[in-house]
Formats: C-alpha cells, sequence, structure tokens
C-alpha cells in the first residue's frame, strides 16, 4: 500500500468524531479548502474516501510540512489574512473546523468562507455548555473543559461564543444555515434542536453547514 | 549512475573536457529584445532513463552561476554536480525513477549560445554584441529542447532562485505542457535590491581594464579580478549573518594577532577571496553580465497587466513554493507572493517555509526538512501521474 493509503487508512480510524461529521456534510468529489487543516487528517481522508480534490491551509509550519510530505496541498497561512486572495466560489467547501473561535475577525472570516466556498462547514466549542456557565458562577474562574483545554493566559481562542451568538451573526450576515449539528464532548451528536435554548445549554460543540444568501433581485 | 538518452535525442557530444550532449537548432530563436538568434545551441545534460510513456521526465533548472551537471564529477572543477544531494539513485530526484533533464541556459558558458561563444557573423567571440537574453527567451530555448527530447507534457519543473523564476516561466508560458512546478527560494520580480546587487557585480567586472569593454576573449585577457570582486559581494547575499558569524565570527586567518595591514587577517576574508578565485576558473565575466541582466529583467506580473494571478488563470499544474526562513535574497514574503497569486488564480498550491540559518544558499545544501518535503510532493504528484512506485 502507498504511503498515502496508509496515512488515509489511518486517518479514517483515528478521525475526530467531529471531523467525522464534516466528512459527511461534503459531496464525494467536490473541491474542499480545509482552513486550519493540521496535519491534514480530514482532507487525507477525503481524498480516501470521497476522491475529494482538496486543498489546505494551516498556520504551524509543522503541520503545513507534514501535509505536504503526506502527498497534500497545503500552505502556510491563516484564516485572517490569507482568504481575500481567493477568488468567489473557488471551491464546492471551505471547511473551518475548531478555529473560528481563533481568528481575529470572525465576522470578515465567515463572509469570506461563504464568498470563497458554494458551502461552508464550520465547528466551533459552545461557549454557553452548562458546565462552562457554571463554572464561571460558582467557581468564578475562566473555565478550562475537556474542549476548552487552555488557561486563560495561553488560550489560542480569543473569539470564544455560544452557538446562539453564531447563529445571531449568521443571520445579521445574511448566511443561510442549511444544517446544524450539535456535538456532546466525544463529537458525538445529540438530538436537541439546534436553534434553541436546550442546545446552546447542552451541547459542547456546534457544526453548521452555511452558504451565502441568492443575491435579491 | 545510468546515463541514457532517448534516441532521438543523441547528439554530438560536446568536447572531451565538457561531457554531454548538445541541440544544435537551426531555426532562430525570435528573443524579447527582438533579435532573432540562430542557429543557437543548448547543451544539456540527462540522468535516468524516460519511460515508454514519456511521463516521468523531470527538468532541472540552474541558478545563475550554475550549469547542467545537477549531478556526478563535474568536468572542469572536478566537485560534485551543485545538485549532487538531490540527484541520484534512491535520492529525491530519483534517477531510478525519473528522467532528468538540465539545460545551460541561454547566455551561459558551458556549452549554450553565449557571449563566450563564436558569433557565426564574425568569427570571433559575441561579447557584447551578444543580444540581451531575458528568463523568457531561456524557457523557449529549454521548450525546443523538450520537443525535440520528443516529450510533451514534463512531470515536474523545478529550479531554485534564477532556476525557480524559469518553473515560473514554464509554467505561466506553457502551463499545459508542466504537470509540476518546484519554484524554491525564487521571485516573480527582480527587487530593487536584488537588481542593486547585480549592478555592483556588473560594474566591478566592466572596473577591470582587462574586460576591455567585452572583448577579452580576442585580446586573451580576464577580468579575473572583477568577476572575483562581483563573485564575492554576491556571495554574501547567498549566506546569512547567522550563518557567517557561525563559521566565521571573528577568528584570525591562520595568525595570532591583527597585522595592521590589509591582508586576510580575518577568516570570512579569506573565505570570500577563494570562492572569488574559483569561481573565475569555471565562469566567463560576460556570461555574468547577461545572465545577471536577464535576472533583473524578470517580472512575471508586468506580462501579465501587472496581475501575477493573471499569469496563472485556469492551470492545472500542482505547485509547490518553497522558501527559506534566512533567506534575505529572496525571502519568504517574495515567495508567499508567488503562493498568493496562485491562490488567486485558485491554482493547486502547496506552501513551505523551512527553518534554517544557512540563508539562501540553504537549497543547495542538505536540508533534511526541505528534502522531506519534497520527496512527498513529488510522490504525492507521482501518483496523481499514475507513475508506477519504484
Amino acid at each position: 500500500m502507498s504511503a498515502d493509503g496508509n496515512l488515509s487508512a489511518a486517518a479514517g480510524l483515528k478521525l475526530r468524531g467531529d471531523l467525522r461529521l464534516v466528512a459527511d456534510m461534503i459531496e464525494p468529489g467536490s473541491r474542499v479548502l480545509d482552513i486550519g487543516c493540521g496535519e491534514g487528517e480530514l482532507l487525507a481522508y477525503l481524498a480516501e474516501a470521497k476522491g475529494v480534490d482538496g486543498r489546505g491551509m494551516e498556520l504551524s509550519q509543522s503541520g503545513v510540512n507534514a501535509g505536504v510530505r503526506h502527498g497534500l496541498s497545503v500552505i502556510q497561512g491563516d484564516a485572517d489574512h490569507d482568504l481575500q486572495d481567493y477568488p468567489s466560489d473557488a471551491f464546492d467547501y471551505v471547511v473551518l473546523s475548531q478555529t473560528l473561535q481563533a481568528t481575529r475577525q470572525p465576522r470578515s472570516v465567515i463572509a469570506h468562507l461563504v464568498r470563497i466556498g458554494r458551502r461552508a462547514v464550520v465547528s466551533f466549542p459552545n461557549f454557553g455548555h452548562w458546565r462552562i456557565r457554571l463554572n464561571l458562577l460558582v467557581n468564578g474562574r475562566m473555565p478550562v473543559t475537556p474542549v476548552l483545554t487552555h488557561a486563560w493566559y495561553e488560550t489560542p481562542n480569543i473569539h470564544l461564543c455560544t452557538i446562539l451568538d453564531f447563529i445571531a451573526l449568521c443571520e445579521e450576515l445574511g448566511v443561510v444555515i442549511e444544517r446544524s449539528v450539535t456535538l456532546d464532548r466525544n463529537g458525538l451528536p445529540y438530538r436537541l434542536n439546534p436553534r434553541g435554548a436546550l442546545a446552546n445549554l447542552m451541547a459542547e460543540q456546534a457544526l453548521f453547514l452555511l452558504r451565502r444568501a441568492a443575491p435579491t433581485r | 549512475m545510468t546515463i541514457s538518452i532517448p534516441s532521438a535525442a543523441r547528439e554530438t557530444a560536446l568536447a572531451p573536457d565538457r561531457p554531454g550532449f548538445r541541440l544544435v537548432v537551426a531555426e532562430a530563436l525570435a528573443l524579447d529584445c527582438g533579435v532573432a538568434l540562430g542557429p543557437y545551441t543548448v547543451a544539456y545534460q540527462t540522468y535516468g532513463r524516460l519511460n515508454a510513456e514519456r511521463s516521468n521526465a523531470i527538468l532541472i533548472c540552474h541558478a545563475l552561476t550554475g550549469d547542467q551537471y545537477v549531478a556526478g564529477t563535474h568536468p572542469l572543477t572536478g566537485k560534485p554536480g551543485w545538485w549532487e544531494t538531490l540527484v541520484g539513485p534512491g535520492k529525491v530526484l530519483d534517477t531510478e525513477r525519473y528522467f532528468l533533464i538540465c539545460a545551460n541556459v541561454l547566455g551561459g558558458c558551458m556549452g549554450s549560445t553565449g557571449p563566450m561563444e563564436i558569433n557565426p557573423a564574425t568569427g570571433t567571440p559575441w561579447g557584447l554584441a551578444f543580444p540581451v537574453i531575458t528568463v523568457a527567451d531561456m524557457v523557449r530555448a529549454q521548450q525546443k529542447l523538450i520537443d525535440h527530447l520528443g516529450i510533451d507534457s514534463l512531470f515536474c519543473v523545478i529550479g531554485g532562485s534564477m532556476g525557480g523564476m524559469q518553473v515560473l516561466q514554464w509554467a505561466a508560458s506553457f502551463p499545459e505542457r508542466v504537470f509540476a512546478a518546484v519554484p524554491i527560494a525564487t521571485a516573480a520580480r527582480h527587487s530593487a535590491q536584488n537588481i542593486a546587487f547585480h549592478e555592483v557585480g556588473r560594474q566591478a567586472i566592466m572596473a577591470d581594464p582587462q574586460w576591455c569593454q567585452g572583448n577579452y576573449l580576442e585580446r586573451g585577457e580576464r577580468p579575473a579580478r572583477g568577476l572575483a570582486v562581483a563573485r564575492m559581494a554576491a556571495h554574501i547575499t547567498y549566506l546569512s549573518e547567522q550563518a557567517l558569524h557561525r563559521k566565521f565570527g571573528r577568528n584570525l586567518q591562520d595568525r595570532s594577532a591583527l597585522t595592521y595591514g590589509f591582508d586576510a587577517d580575518f577568516q570570512v576574508e579569506n573565505y570570500l577571496r577563494h570562492q572569488g578565485i574559483t569561481f573565475v576558473e569555471r565562469f566567463d565575466a560576460n556570461s555574468y553580465l547577461y545572465i545577471t541582466r536577464a535576472c533583473d529583467y524578470f517580472d512575471l506580473a508586468a506580462e501579465h497587466e501587472g496581475q501575477l494571478a493573471n499569469a496563472f488563470r485556469g492551470i492545472k499544474t500542482r505547485f509547490c513554493c518553497i522558501s527559506f526562513t534566512s533567506d534575505w535574497l529572496y525571502p519568504t514574503s517574495e515567495n508567499r507572493a508567488i503562493v498568493h497569486a496562485l491562490n488567486a488564480a485558485a491554482a493547486n498550491v502547496s506552501f513551505v517555509e523551512i527553518e534554517t540559518d544557512k540563508g539562501h544558499d540553504a537549497f543547495l545544501l542538505e536540508e533534511p526538512e526541505f528534502f522531506a518535503t519534497l520527496r512527498g510532493f513529488l510522490d504525492g504528484c507521482a501518483r496523481h501521474r499514475g507513475l508506477e512506485p519504484k
């Protein structure tokens, strides 16, 4: 088996629960840009399992080098600075997995996602989860959870939001939410109305399939 | 190492001291400067075997003072080829898997037509009568060679520095003939600083009385001092401050105290003088003028309405751009500008910046991360190309 095959098989086995759900939202044979792709686990899986033409963008040089070493197309870059270069509709899907909260300008990033991609897949940790709320209420300390693992002074997560915050921003930007899934800490889906207050309290992560609104005439 | 070439490409061998092949093209080449140059010669080396499908050819483009002898023993210097670390059986540019071609650039001095060769119109060396050539002219000449070798589509075009400029020009001029492109430590246009350093080198050559207004070959002279100074200045730009300090610091050369004179007291002086002296033994001063000029004139965006992305619209070539952290001659920012343009054209591009303190020269040196990245990229491309794994 080729090195690529090995990587894909390994990636397939180890694919994080939320990445598996991301992969399920993507049509076979499509063009995908994965922003914050790490070492390219999702891209390798999509290429192998779905015949996807994938590209990656990653901030850490070690992640980029690992991806390119495995034959993936990955560039060093970040969502805040490097999305403006891409032409509109360059991809079928743009994936931003667990990265939105670490961007400097989430609002403009989301606008770029739905411009560059015909669809965007966005996942993020839900800051409205009861454990976080309780932690702050009871202990009076910034929460550190299995999903948000950093202490306040070293966290890259500078723009955390709740599911309801995110939905409100999408509405403001005129972004259409096609699908939404709420997840527990293991990345397994909850059977909750993702747009309700209960989901905002119970879900540790959320995953949205977005597209820009059709132009108004 | 096996060296084989397709039967169609059996050419007159170069003079015994310059092994390899050369193609003489009768039809004149229309140069950017307006001159029709012809007939002209392209001297080249090949390594490995072209497969039956003619799908495994890699064109290596050499840098300013490089030549076609990428591997094996160099016929003039007796030293290993300039990419010996990368080219060979089982190496990243695997001669058991790929058919490697490297041609001396037009304007060069290792067998391709250049200012050192005889001008058929006068029977004397061209000297400054040689037309000014551009990177695009170099690529046009290489394209004739690739035609001649019967290769429709190159698996890969790869090169660093000025070689990287040729890679970009290949992709922009003949996108359908380039499956993969690897521009390394390069730029899509020469910056003011790049031009400035080249001008210092040229002025050093032209200030040498033995340059004789470019006619030194006829007069039996060589502007060795001028060319050596040009090389010394250029060589500093190929290194980094850290690398120079690590290698030499303020160490003295074969002495324990300062001499209060202008001998090479310091090791770094001795090193640069050595670089200059050995360079003049293998390089032609007028070639240096012409090739530096070709780099200075390079501006790929200018040919495309000032938009670099327009050079790559609709391109299917898979790119891997590579830069080095301590390279201040063609810094990461210049390489990143290429990546941004490729993104704007929605091209398939990878971009890797390699951490090293070795400066611009890093592309010629054994850098494990660089090699691993390149190997991964080429393996991935080979799978997409349907090339058999070894």
